[in-house]
């Protein structure tokens, strides 16, 4: 792992963690003694009035740092420290615990892991163990961004509200969670002159029920027709092609505020959904898409 | 022994600074209330940027290591080597320079942090133009300080004198070497160094910021008030000189232990422990050693608060060199990293040594540059004695709890495999403990205002006629 490194440097991080080792035994060698007459004597040298008396070392003391130095050199030829090529005589490093918890955690789970992984979707979301299994990895896996109880924040959707912008299939769910999505509005303000983009924060508005200025909102249409509808569709509802949200819902990803809509028509906005194919592993995502499937699909005896 | 002049000795430069660790003391520990209060109330200060936790958290450990901590560092640095030398400051101008430039960048660091400029790095978070001046003032402070130790007229260099020395060039080669960055504006800079080297040399900065800053240092405090307060000889030179050379060289490899189970190699990491661990007796020799000196003086406790606040901080002192140590041991480290237990482990230091061996040392040299033979109230410096006492207990006990209980709760796993506790649940456990360590924070700030009124009373008051 480590061959790339200087031989030099290697040498040089021995050669200093002995001189200290050593050091520090032979500094406690010459001082650890004291001649009988310098017992509660003072060394002569008076500073502002303080003097000092030369008592010897503690015993106590001294053998505690006899027995750091003692232990320091045994772990040392057990494990990796004598620079970056000496790999101790135990061969242990954190990446081989590492690999080695996982591998035990792997002989204990998997079974349970793979039972569930052969079953559909749909029918996990009924499994109240399973949907156990899928929040638990969920609340430590996805709560960062989607909240704890999955309702959520600004930018990250909401997941119990049976609101989807790329689907709400078994399949499709599963599929943003193990390759992620990333969603793009462009911004449309240098395209806009001030009537257009306040019409079309009018009409937006007026597509969720706002209650808007009507001949504004009629400007904003004109717009929407020649540019917006090519992802979010001529009648609003979006697109999950694209990730593009359904804006006849009253349901806001950045809140509904004209302020807000106002800026993501300008600006745009970007939003990604990172793929975690790769952290949980299919048996994990599976369960976690069960549990996210099940917050918009009541288990039926719970309704 | 020769009598010389000390009306030539330079107090001014050692009573601004005196009087600036009080006020930078109760300002520093007022935003650590704050910051406290937030984590129990996390909107108290909602929606305004300046004050959020991430922008005040620097500011609160900055003010209390480098204003608090610092400006106690200067003022009984300079006093010291002038009354153990037994010479003046070898410039007055220097002296003022020191001064005035560290209060600067003190004011400079507390309008930037809540700005938001910070370079990112933990106690090191001033941006480029800060730093500079930094290495400045700090160059400044080393000629004062040791030009005045060449013209020493004692034939030695006292005890307190090794350690400060250490303190300050260790200090210094520590801030340039971790502050190389490369500017790409006037507010902001990114490190010179890259990856797990970035890491590495900010965690060999951070610990030798806490092993010579905020040991080494204070230490040579201790070494001067403790035999002085007690009227005692310094109990052994013997073990003086060996914890010296031994904690110096080997703190120096303590910082890895900050790094355990990250991308540092196995065997930084393992160095990192050992030596955490070798530590722990030059340390404990700096606690004997003040200790000690109080024995045949050990009834002087009982009446003598100043004497109360210099031995309870070396207990504290010795209590966390031993907590250190152990949790620089891997699999100690794999429960406590990251929890509230570091926090813990860092205020048993911060409070219990570095700010009561601070303020021990204040109560005697106040008077004493104002020309007082005591602080106007010795009943409140007994008072304050205790309401820190009473601060540092309830704030380290439950962050130790609240820190094991973390690590107990994130390791936690069902019979499925999967984790029994998302964060939040953690969080929700923790907040009782936030709020007593709230409390903790404001008994031992409002200790610093009695501190304060006392400060201010004694400096108010006419001199005392017979007092040198």
């Amino acid at each position: 792992m480590n061959e790339n490194v200087n031989e030099f440097w290697d040498w040089w991080i021995i050669v200093l963690v002995v001189i200290n080792l050593v050091g520090c035994l032979a500094l406690l060698y010459w001082t650890r003694k004291v001649k009988a007459e310098d017992e509660n004597e003072t060394t002569g040298h008076i500073y502002d009035g303080i003097e000092e008396y030369n008592n010897p070392l503690p015993h106590w003391w001294l053998n505690l740092f006899y027995i750091t130095l003692a232990f320091s050199v045994v772990y040392l030829v057990l494990y990796p420290g004598m620079g970056t090529d000496y790999k101790g005589t135990l061969d242990w490093s954190q990446e081989k615990q590492h690999e080695q918890e996982v591998q035990t955690a792997k002989e204990k789970y998997q079974p349970l892991f793979d039972k569930y992984a052969a079953i559909p979707i749909e029918q996990l979301a009924q499994n109240k163990d399973a949907i156990g299994m899928g929040k638990r990895i969920f609340v430590n896996t996805c709560f960062g961004c989607h909240g704890s109880d999955g309702r959520g924040n600004p930018g990250y959707p909401d997941l119990t509200d049976n609101d989807w912008l790329w689907g709400g299939s078994a399949e499709e769910i599963k599929f943003s969670i193990v390759n992620g999505r990333t969603g793009v509005m462009p911004g449309f303000g240098p395209m806009l002159n001030a009537d257009q983009l306040d019409g079309l924060v009018q009409y937006v508005g007026q597509l969720s029920g706002h209650k808007v200025d009507a001949n504004a909102a009629e400007t904003g249409k004109q717009v929407f027709d020649t540019q917006c509808f090519v992802c979010h569709g001529n009648d609003g509802k979006g697109n999950k092609m694209f990730g593009a949200p359904n804006l006849t819902d009253d349901i806001w990803l950045y809140s509904g505020s004209s302020t807000n809509i106002a800026k993501t028509i300008k600006e745009g906005r970007t939003g990604v959904m990172p793929a975690h194919g790769e952290i949980l592993g299919d048996a994990k995502a599976h369960l976690v898409a069960a549990y996210v499937y099940s917050l918009s699909n009541q288990n039926e005896s719970d309704q | 022994m020769s009598e010389i002049n000390t009306a030539a000795y330079n107090y001014k430069v050692v009573k601004q600074f005196s009087i600036m660790t009080v006020v930078w003391g109760i300002v520093g520990m007022l935003v650590g209330v704050i910051i406290a209060a937030q984590l129990f109330w996390p909107d108290l200060t909602y929606g305004i940027e300046y004050l959020t936790y991430g922008r005040l958290r620097p500011l609160h450990t900055n003010a209390v290591i480098f204003a608090f901590g610092g400006s106690a560092l200067f003022a009984t640095s300079l006093y010291v080597v002038q009354r153990t030398c037994q010479t003046p400051l070898i410039s007055n101008g220097l002296a003022s320079f020191v001064f005035w430039g560290w209060q600067l960048i003190i004011v400079l660091a507390a309008i930037s942090l809540p700005m938001g400029w910070t370079s990112g790095k933990e106690y090191a978070e001033l941006e480029w133009p800060i730093d500079i001046l930094i290495a400045i003032v700090w160059v400044a402070y080393a000629i004062l300080y040791f030009g005045t130790i060449m013209k020493r007229t004692t034939s030695h260099i006292y005890v307190a004198n090794w350690f400060y020395g250490a303190f300050i060039l260790t200090v210094a080669v520590l801030h340039i070497v971790n502050s190389a960055a490369v500017p790409i504006s006037l507010t902001k800079s990114y490190s010179a160094y890259a990856g797990a080297i970035d890491a590495m040399v900010q965690w060999w900065y951070g610990h030798n910021a806490v092993g010579f800053f905020l040991t080494a240092g204070f230490l040579g405090m201790m070494y001067y008030f403790v035999p002085k307060q007690a009227e005692r000889p310094v109990y052994s030179y013997r073990l003086s000189i060996v914890h010296f050379w031994a904690l110096i060289a080997v703190y120096m490899w303590a910082g890895p232990h900050h790094l355990h189970y990250t991308a540092l190699p196995n065997w930084a990491q393992t160095l990192g422990m050992l030596f955490s661990i070798i530590l722990l007796a030059p340390s404990w020799g700096g606690m004997i050693n003040g200790m000690m000196t109080l024995s045949g003086a050990w009834h002087k406790l009982r009446d003598d608060p100043i004497l109360k606040f210099l031995i309870v901080s070396l207990s504290f002192y010795g209590m966390s060199t031993f907590e250190g140590p152990m949790m620089s041991i891997k699999t100690v480290n794999a429960l406590s990293h990251y929890t509230d237990w570091t926090i813990g482990h860092v205020h048993s230091g911060a409070l219990g040594w570095v700010a009561l061996v601070t303020i021990g040392a204040m109560y005697y040299l106040i008077p004493k540059l104002f020309g007082r033979k005591n602080m106007y109230s010795v009943e409140l410096i007994n008072v304050h004695f205790w309401v820190s006492t009473i601060g540092i207990v309830l704030y380290i006990v439950p962050m130790w709890i609240a820190g094991v209980m973390q690590g107990l709760m994130w390791r936690s796993a069902n019979a499925d495999g999967t984790l029994t506790y998302s964060f939040i649940d953690a969080l929700a456990e923790t907040d009782p403990y936030y709020g007593i360590r709230l409390l903790a924070g404001v008994i031992f700030l409002s200790g610093m205002f009695i501190m304060a009124y006392n400060v201010i009373k004694t400096v108010q008051a006419e001199p005392d006629a017979d007092v040198k």
